[in-house]
């Protein structure tokens, strides 16, 4: 907070004083103050962000009582927390439930959300417009609203309540989210592309499939990589849909009931931490600017 | 079909042609759309007028559940007022708190993508490993937070163990994770154009006339969007919440467990999570049901007002 009010009332720059070199070396110098002050603010704002890490892997490496002591620095380093987390009843599990609620949720939202946003951005038709609102409303909805309604449904009619399927089938019916950020994505491939495909003699089928794909993978992969994330993060849905049921867990849901089957054990509720947040790391390291690009392409096209 | 004579056949037969096939690509959606949205809203309506315990059949009760949350519910208010506190505090200060970032890591002459890296990473933090982590480091007995405090001779809170300042660690979490709005006001920034600064350099503008005439006007549509999406995001703050709750108040939960959530003191109970205690623990589906249409109109008035004030953020068609 304090380093928000730094970083913009932060001294003004004298730069372009030319001529005598006293006039020189005072803009050299305030170009040094200037230097050190945003690299004061950068290195502490950055201890805000990377101390939670170091102290949460620091503590899952540590024996059991010394995790409950408060010391810092592990006294010696207890690699096999990470086995004893695995060898935990459920958690292995838990990962295969978050892999296929997450890829086939993943899945089945882009063939979903490919169609629709190609006609929201590409056809002209009546009543497009409305269509794009009420998909921007769907985005707004918090999901709670309309939950009791849709858990009767599965859980009475259908009698799928305790497992994942409630939560990955209606990926198959087009996420708004992703359909919103794909059109903002398609609306950037000219509109000559279509229409040359067409002159070539494409159905609209072939036309989508085998022109507008793979010129809008990274939108694709945009798309992809935020409902992979947001699947694997979520706690809701599994809370309202397979907390009766534990084989039918994910790690975001199993966590925290994790912590209370290991009341005492920080060390160990650590190391589960950093377990399930490894996956979402390792691939932003791989898929870094497709994630980023989505990222800009929410806020700054929108 | 026969041609009417006023449209040449060819002419129909194309028009239906598209309009089927434009069918044919949002039908995903459209079944989507009634199925999993229309479909429960209705239901949500109709169920506000029941009684309903999802055992015996639902009994007609008029507007008994829409009296009972508004005006007899002790935890109504706490959870609107929880809930709108966080939609105020927390959206502000994620927005400052963003820019300042994101003015920062333009800023950044020395290894800056180590910086960018650092400052987004915490954005990917699964929420509930984010808040376990939290919960264990602002640890009244044993995290190291405290314990920092302590060594340099500052006063240590309870965190999340204390009313007051429950919901405050709240918002420092949800500070923590500034890394997507940190990217979109960073790639804004870069967007200025330069020969600006240099025209109001000339004409003698310090840093914050610079910001103030040049920086600001780029800005403003990023910056309602974030104020727009953060809003509808803290409507729907649940996760975090709960489980910072949960684990704060040390009670141990196996399932079937009923616990009240919003501990302590009900500081961090919002209004999605009243929504779920009251449907699926109390098993109240009408009072459930009208509170989630509560915050469906909250949440739809204040957007619709956030979105008329800036229009270009809906994208004005073609």
């Amino acid at each position: 907070m304090t380093t928000t009010t730094l970083t913009t009332r932060r001294a003004p720059s004298r730069s372009g004083t030319t001529g005598d070199p006293a006039a020189r070396a005072r803009a050299r110098r305030t170009r040094l103050l200037h230097w050190i002050a945003v690299h004061t603010v950068a290195v502490a704002a950055a201890l805000f962000f990377v101390l939670p890490f170091v102290f949460v892997f620091l503590t899952s490496v540590m024996s059991d009582d010394q995790a409950m002591s408060g010391e810092l620095w592990p006294h010696e380093w207890h690699w096999s927390n990470y086995v004893t987390v695995f060898r935990t009843p459920g958690f292995l599990d838990w990962w295969k439930n978050s892999l296929l609620y997450a890829g086939l949720g993943t899945l089945f939202t882009v063939c979903s959300a490919v169609p629709v946003a190609y006609a929201l951005a590409k056809f002209r038709f009546r009543g497009r417009r409305t269509a794009l609102l009420l998909v921007i409303s769907t985005m707004m909805l918090p999901p709670q609203v309309i939950v009791i309604p849709m858990y009767l449904v599965w859980a009475q009619q259908l009698h799928l309540a305790g497992s994942l399927w409630p939560l990955i089938i209606p990926m198959a019916f087009g996420d708004a989210y992703s359909i919103f950020l794909l059109r903002q994505f398609l609306l950037t491939i000219p509109q000559e592309y279509i229409e040359s495909a067409k002159v070539d003699g494409c159905g609209e089928l072939r036309t989508l499939l085998q022109i507008i794909v793979p010129m809008a993978k990274p939108g694709i992969a945009a798309i992809a990589l935020f409902q992979f994330f947001s699947c694997w993060n979520d706690y809701f849905g599994p809370q309202v849909y397979a907390a009766q049921n534990p084989a039918s867990w994910t790690l975001s849901y199993g966590l925290e009931s994790f912590k209370s089957a290991h009341n005492v054990n920080w060390n160990l509720t650590m190391a589960a931490t950093l377990l399930v947040m490894a996956p979402v790391m390792l691939v932003f390291f791989f898929a870094q600017k497709a994630f980023v690009e989505g990222v800009t392409l929410t806020g700054v096209k929108g | 079909m026969a041609s009417t004579g006023l449209v040449p056949d060819a002419l129909r037969r194309k028009r239906t042609r598209e309009r089927l096939r434009t069918l044919g690509f949002l039908s995903p959606w459209l079944v989507g759309f009634s199925v999993f949205f229309g479909y429960p809203l209705i239901a949500t309506v109709y169920f506000s007028f029941v009684h309903y315990n999802q055992i015996e059949p639902p009994e007609f009760v008029g507007l008994r559940n829409w009296k009972y949350v508004l005006t007899q519910m002790p935890l109504f208010g706490p959870a609107l007022w929880n809930t709108l506190w966080l939609v105020v505090v927390m959206v502000a200060l994620r927005v400052l708190f963003g820019l300042g970032i994101g003015i920062l890591v333009t800023k950044i002459k020395s290894g800056p993508g180590l910086f960018r890296t650092a400052f987004y990473l915490p954005y990917l933090a699964p929420p509930v490993a984010a808040t376990v982590a939290f919960v264990f480091l602002l640890n009244p007995g044993t995290g190291p937070v405290n314990d920092i405090l302590g060594a340099v001779g500052l006063p240590a809170p309870s965190w999340f163990n204390d009313p007051g300042w429950a919901k405050p660690s709240l918002v420092m979490l949800s500070l923590w994770g500034i890394g997507d709005l940190m990217v979109i006001f960073m790639a804004a920034l870069l967007d200025v154009p330069r020969e600006q600064y240099e025209a109001a350099e000339l004409d003698g503008a310090g840093a914050w006339g610079k910001f103030r005439y040049v920086t600001w006007p780029f800005l403003t549509p990023i910056v309602m969007f974030a104020v727009v999406t953060g809003v509808v995001q803290t409507m729907q703050y649940y996760t975090q919440a709960l489980v910072a709750g949960k684990l704060a108040s040390g009670v141990s939960i196996g399932p079937g467990t009923v616990i009240q959530p919003g501990y302590p003191d009900h500081s961090t109970l919002t209004v999605p999570q009243l929504v779920y205690s009251l449907g699926f623990q109390n098993f109240n589906t009408g009072a459930a049901c009208v509170l989630s249409l509560v915050l469906f109109v909250i949440a739809m008035a204040v957007t619709t007002l956030l979105l008329r004030k800036r229009a270009g953020l809906i994208p004005a068609e073609d």
